[in-house]
């Protein structure tokens, strides 16, 4: 990341935002790596929604000869089924990726809602709600995730459901916090004396003001939501039948890519996954930046800093 | 009295999050698919009889309520259940788990610490500087490697120059001390390493943004305005400030770091308590995995009681 050589105090020249897309163009001259990210992230997407048309080969069909070299006609060899390795890292990101957006939904969804209820309603709703978001940063997520992948066994529908229902708690402060500010402005205390409805002040004026920093920690939590079904198919507690990148990663390690040599199998698949959590945070981090410079500041605070290192990273650490 | 009600809160929070941990531990493995028994006890094919035998030598006829008095009772004596897999008692699979588990985190986190905090300090210092692009750049590019992923490269980078799976080497009988030494050493090097670059990026930003956000503050500008060396800057105003938030935070980040020995562990064959809790899943080893979880769950909750303490003893400021 580099930062623009300058002195702090030389920054006078405040150039005011008056569009959305002011903002865009303005984090991008701030923070270039915060582009790269996003380009990144966008060829990525490309690749994994386009893989039935670009995939050179057939992912269900022996392509060569078990853990082939790679070759001009396999850039990155084939893995322990004779499978081309482009291929299965493009049906892979595809996977991987609608685990992570799927169960960012979800997770959006719970905090969100909590979020809003919180900040929107306060007092009582606001203690009980925020002691609850307490207790679940506290209890450690991946065990969890393990116990109960583990119990309910493996499928991708319940990777999604264990990994939105204990990603949302960083949603839910962030989301809270900034409700709670909207809430006082003198708009909204207008809508109200103009006889406007809980439902309506919430998503026609609160809503819209809280939307782009959800989008921002909706990308931090992509990766994270990523990262955690990597981590839960290394463990074999993936989908068996749906092959993520955390799923190649897994079967190479599985069926002795390191001892065979076939590094081509192991080395792309996790360097894939880094690139994404990687455009992520970069995108996230930035977009969160725009917006609200305190933020940052706000995180450090022990309380609402949340870390899970190793496996299942913070949404909020950076 | 300041902090006797503070210290009293946080205590009683603690002691609340372990016992929801307790009774989610419970309720979730009742709410396991399949009867308990056919589950459980592993009889598929079982006549009414052997199933209500069964059910009653794990005490399944009581009502749930029951089960979880007794449950709770139990603990409370330390009773964690008996492994399926090897008959043994949880509570001394755990211990031996634990025992191995400690050095290698401890190790890895201490590499972590120092090497993070001082490149945190240089990125921050020397903000602006290609020395602070490449510190960031390569702290989140360990940050963003799936740690597993990671250890499986550093196998493949020193397969044949260091031992990559288990704890010591089996065919060394009776070793003399220093060559036992020596190849504990060896083995420990890798998990631990891989541990402690994957801290170290998580560090490197923490310690950065700290450090960041102290220099920004006024007294800064003021001790500059003085005319007081970069050094005694650096040293007394700015780096003892910002090690409130990062001692907190290293605190905070010691709970889950057992956790996270999972990946690490599985991929070492270390026999830990990520190991463990590896072995109980694939096993349907569901005691094992209870009682693991039980662990993960109070140690997250000790380290974070012990960060808030930590906080409080270092802020002064803070009265609540």
């Amino acid at each position: 990341m580099s930062v623009a050589l300058r002195e702090p105090g030389a920054v006078i020249e405040l150039e005011p935002i008056r569009t959305r897309r002011g903002v865009v163009w303005q984090t991008i001259r701030r923070r270039p790596s915060a582009a790269v990210g996003a380009v990144l992230l966008l060829l990525v997407l490309l690749a994994a929604l386009l893989a039935p048309v670009l995939a050179p080969y057939d992912l269900h069909k022996q392509a060569g000869p078990v853990f082939g070299h790679p070759s001009w006609s396999h850039p990155l060899g084939l893995d322990d089924g004779g499978i081309d390795m482009v291929t299965l890292l493009m049906w892979g990101a595809r996977i991987s990726l609608v685990v992570g957006f799927a169960a960012t939904f979800v997770s959006m969804v719970i905090g969100g809602a909590v979020g809003v209820a919180a900040g929107y309603f306060g007092g009582k709703v606001d203690t009980v709600l925020m002691r609850i978001t307490d207790y679940f940063l506290v209890i450690p997520d991946v065990p969890l995730m393990i116990v109960v992948a583990a119990i309910w066994g493996p499928s991708l529908f319940h990777i999604v459901i264990v990994i939105g229902i204990l990603l949302w708690t960083s949603t839910a402060r962030v989301i809270r916090a900034q409700v709670k500010s909207v809430r006082e402005r003198v708009y909204v205390k207008r809508a109200r004396a103009l006889g406007a409805g809980h439902a309506r002040i919430v998503f026609r004026h609160v809503l819209p003001q809280v939307a782009p920093l959800l989008i921002a920690n909706t990308v931090l939590t992509i990766a994270v939501a990523i990262f955690d079904e990597t981590a839960l198919s290394f463990l074999g507690l993936g989908d068996p039948s749906r092959i993520s990148l955390g799923k190649v990663i897994e079967n190479a390690f599985q069926r002795a890519a390191i001892s065979t040599g076939a590094w081509w199998a192991i080395i792309p698949p996790g360097a894939l996954v880094a690139l994404i959590i990687l455009s992520c945070s970069l995108v996230g981090g930035a977009i969160e930046d725009a917006l609200n410079p305190r933020l940052r500041v706000a995180h450090l605070s022990a309380r609402s800093f949340r870390l899970r290192p190793l496996v299942g990273r913070s949404s909020d650490s950076l | 009295m300041r902090g006797a009600d503070y210290v009293a809160k946080r205590l009683a929070f603690a002691v609340l999050t372990v016992f929801i941990a307790v009774t989610i531990n419970f309720a979730l493995f009742r709410l396991a698919p399949g009867s308990a028994v056919t589950n459980l006890a592993r009889v598929p094919h079982a006549t009414p009889e052997t199933r209500l035998a069964i059910k009653r030598q794990f005490g399944l006829d009581k009502s749930k309520l029951a089960q979880y008095g007794i449950y709770l009772k139990q603990l409370v004596h330390g009773n964690l259940g008996v492994s399926f897999a090897n008959s043994q008692p949880v509570r001394d699979n755990l211990r031996t788990a634990l025992i191995n588990t400690i050095p290698m985190v401890f190790l890895g986190t201490l590499f972590a610490i120092v090497l993070g905090t001082l490149t945190g300090i240089l990125a921050a210092w020397r903000r602006g500087t290609v020395a602070e692009g490449a510190t960031v750049t390569t702290a989140l590019g360990f940050y963003s490697m799936p740690t597993h992923w990671l250890g499986l490269m550093l196998v493949i980078l020193f397969a044949g120059v260091l031992p990559t799976g288990g704890m010591s080497n089996e065919f060394l009988i009776d070793p003399p001390f220093w060559t036992h030494v020596k190849d504990l050493a060896e083995h420990i090097a890798l998990p631990s390493l891989t541990l402690g670059l994957v801290l170290y990026g998580e560090y490197t930003l923490i310690v950065r943004s700290a450090m960041l956000e102290t220099l920004g503050e006024d007294y800064i500008l003021t001790a500059r305005a003085k005319g007081l060396q970069p050094w005694a800057i650096l040293r007394r105003h700015a780096l003892r400030n910002a090690m409130l938030p990062i001692t907190t935070l290293v605190a905070l980040s010691l709970g889950y770091i057992v956790a996270g020995a999972i990946l690490i562990e599985t991929v070492f064959s270390w026999p830990g308590i990520g190991r463990a809790v590896y072995d109980a899943v694939l096993q349907r080893d569901y005691p094992m995995l209870q009682g693991a979880f039980l662990l993960l769950t109070v140690s997250v909750v000790l380290f974070n009681l012990i960060a808030d303490l930590l906080y409080f003893k270092l802020d002064p400021r803070i009265t609540e």
